[in-house]
C-alpha cells in the first residue's frame, strides 16, 4: 500500500483493456466511435463540427441528459452549471467519449483525487475517481461497458493504476457492470457503495 | 421557528454555520447550536464551539452553543426531540473530486431517525 492510498484495492491487477480510438456497433446497428478528448483545442473524432471544443459538445450532450438518470448530484442541470462542472474534468481529468452520427452520446471520465491537480507529475501517484454517462436512448446496449473498458485501457497506458468510484447502493445493474470489468467492492460510505480496481495487467 | 444546528469540525460545517447565520438574520429564528465530536474532522469540538460563538457574536445573534459527547447522529436526534425543535439543520454532504455528493454516516443516521424536519445545507 502506497503512502497516498486511502482505499483498499484488489490485490490482482486487471487488464489489458482496449485503447481508444475504437468503434462499436450496438444491438440496434448504430456505429459508435470511441475516442479520447483533451482540453481544450482538440476536436472530437466523429463529431461533425471541428470548430467546437470538447466542453461545447459535451455540454450539448449533458443538456439532453434525462434528469431521472442523474446520480449523486451529477450531472448538473443548467448549461451554466454543466460548463462549470466540465471545466475541471477536462482540464485535469482523462476523458473518453462515445459519439454517433456527429453527436456525443456518452462520456467516461477520470478525475485525480488531489487538491493540487496542476502539480501532478506522475499519474500513478494518485487515485482517480471514475464516472460514466450514457444518453438514455443509447443505454442498455453495451456502450457503457465499451466506454468503461476504453477509458481504463487509455488510463493504463498513461500509467494510472488505482481507480475508484461510488455508486448508489440500490443501483444493482451498475454494480454488476463494474464487477464484470474487474471492480471490487471496497468501503460502503452510507448511501454510496465504493468500488475499486487496480490496473496494469498485460500492459 | 426553533432551529437546532448540528456542527462538527469539517469545512462543510463551517459553511453550514455561515449559511444558517444568514438565514437566522433574515427570519429571526430561535437558534440552538450543538457541536458533536467527529474524531476524523480537522477541527476539535472545542475549536468549533469557539468559532461558532465568535461568529454568532459578530452577527449579533444570541444563541446557545453546546458541546455534545457521544455518538454524533444519535446525540443530535435526541437533543432535537428533548428541546422540541421545529427543524434540525446539518451540512448537506461533501463533494467527491468528480462532484458527486457524499453523505456521511452521521447524515444518514439523522435523516433516517430524526422525528423533526431535517434541513441539509448546500
Amino acid at each position: 500500500m502506497r503512502e497516498h492510498s486511502s482505499r483498499v484495492y484488489p490485490e490482482e491487477p486487471c487488464g489489458p483493456f482496449p485503447t481508444p480510438p475504437g468503434t462499436y456497433t450496438d444491438p440496434e446497428g448504430r456505429e459508435i466511435a470511441l475516442s479520447v478528448v483533451t482540453h481544450p483545442e482538440d476536436t472530437v473524432r466523429g463529431v461533425a463540427d471541428g470548430e467546437r471544443t470538447p466542453i461545447d459538445v459535451l455540454t450539448d450532450m449533458y443538456q439532453q441528459f434525462d434528469p431521472a438518470d442523474r446520480a449523486q448530484g451529477i450531472p448538473p442541470s443548467s448549461e451554466d452549471r454543466i460548463r462549470r462542472w466540465l471545466e475541471p474534468l477536462l482540464e485535469n481529468g482523462v476523458n473518453v467519449v462515445a459519439s454517433h452520427d456527429g453527436s456525443v452520446i456518452g462520456h467516461a471520465t477520470l478525475v485525480p483525487d488531489t487538491d493540487e491537480p496542476a502539480s501532478l507529475t506522475a499519474p500513478g501517484d494518485v487515485e482517480w475517481e471514475l464516472a460514466i454517462f450514457v444518453l438514455q436512448d443509447y443505454q442498455r446496449g453495451g456502450i457503457g461497458t465499451q466506454l468503461l473498458e476504453h477509458l481504463l485501457g487509455h488510463a493504463s497506458s498513461l500509467g494510472i493504476d488505482r481507480v475508484w468510484l461510488t455508486v448508489e447502493r440500490w443501483n444493482g445493474p451498475a454494480i454488476s457492470l463494474y464487477k464484470r470489468v474487474g471492480f471490487e467492492l471496497c468501503g460502503a460510505e452510507s448511501f454510496e457503495q465504493e468500488m475499486s480496481i487496480l490496473l496494469g495487467a498485460g500492459v | 421557528m426553533h432551529v437546532l444546528l448540528g456542527l462538527e469540525g469539517s469545512d462543510e460545517s463551517v459553511e453550514t454555520l455561515e449559511t444558517t447565520i444568514e438565514r437566522v438574520l433574515e427570519t429571526g429564528d430561535d437558534l440552538l447550536v450543538a457541536v458533536v465530536d467527529k474524531p476524523e474532522a480537522s477541527r476539535s469540538p472545542s475549536a468549533v464551539v469557539d468559532l461558532a460563538k465568535a461568529r454568532l457574536e459578530e452577527a449579533g445573534i444570541d444563541a446557545e452553543v453546546r458541546q455534545l459527547e457521544g455518538d454524533p447522529g444519535s446525540e443530535l436526534v435526541d437533543l432535537a426531540e428533548r428541546e422540541g425543535v421545529d427543524q434540525l439543520v446539518i451540512g448537506g454532504g461533501t463533494r467527491s473530486p468528480m462532484g458527486k455528493v457524499r453523505l456521511g454516516p452521521v447524515t444518514e443516521f439523522v435523516l433516517l431517525n430524526a422525528t423533526t424536519t431535517v434541513k441539509l445545507v448546500r
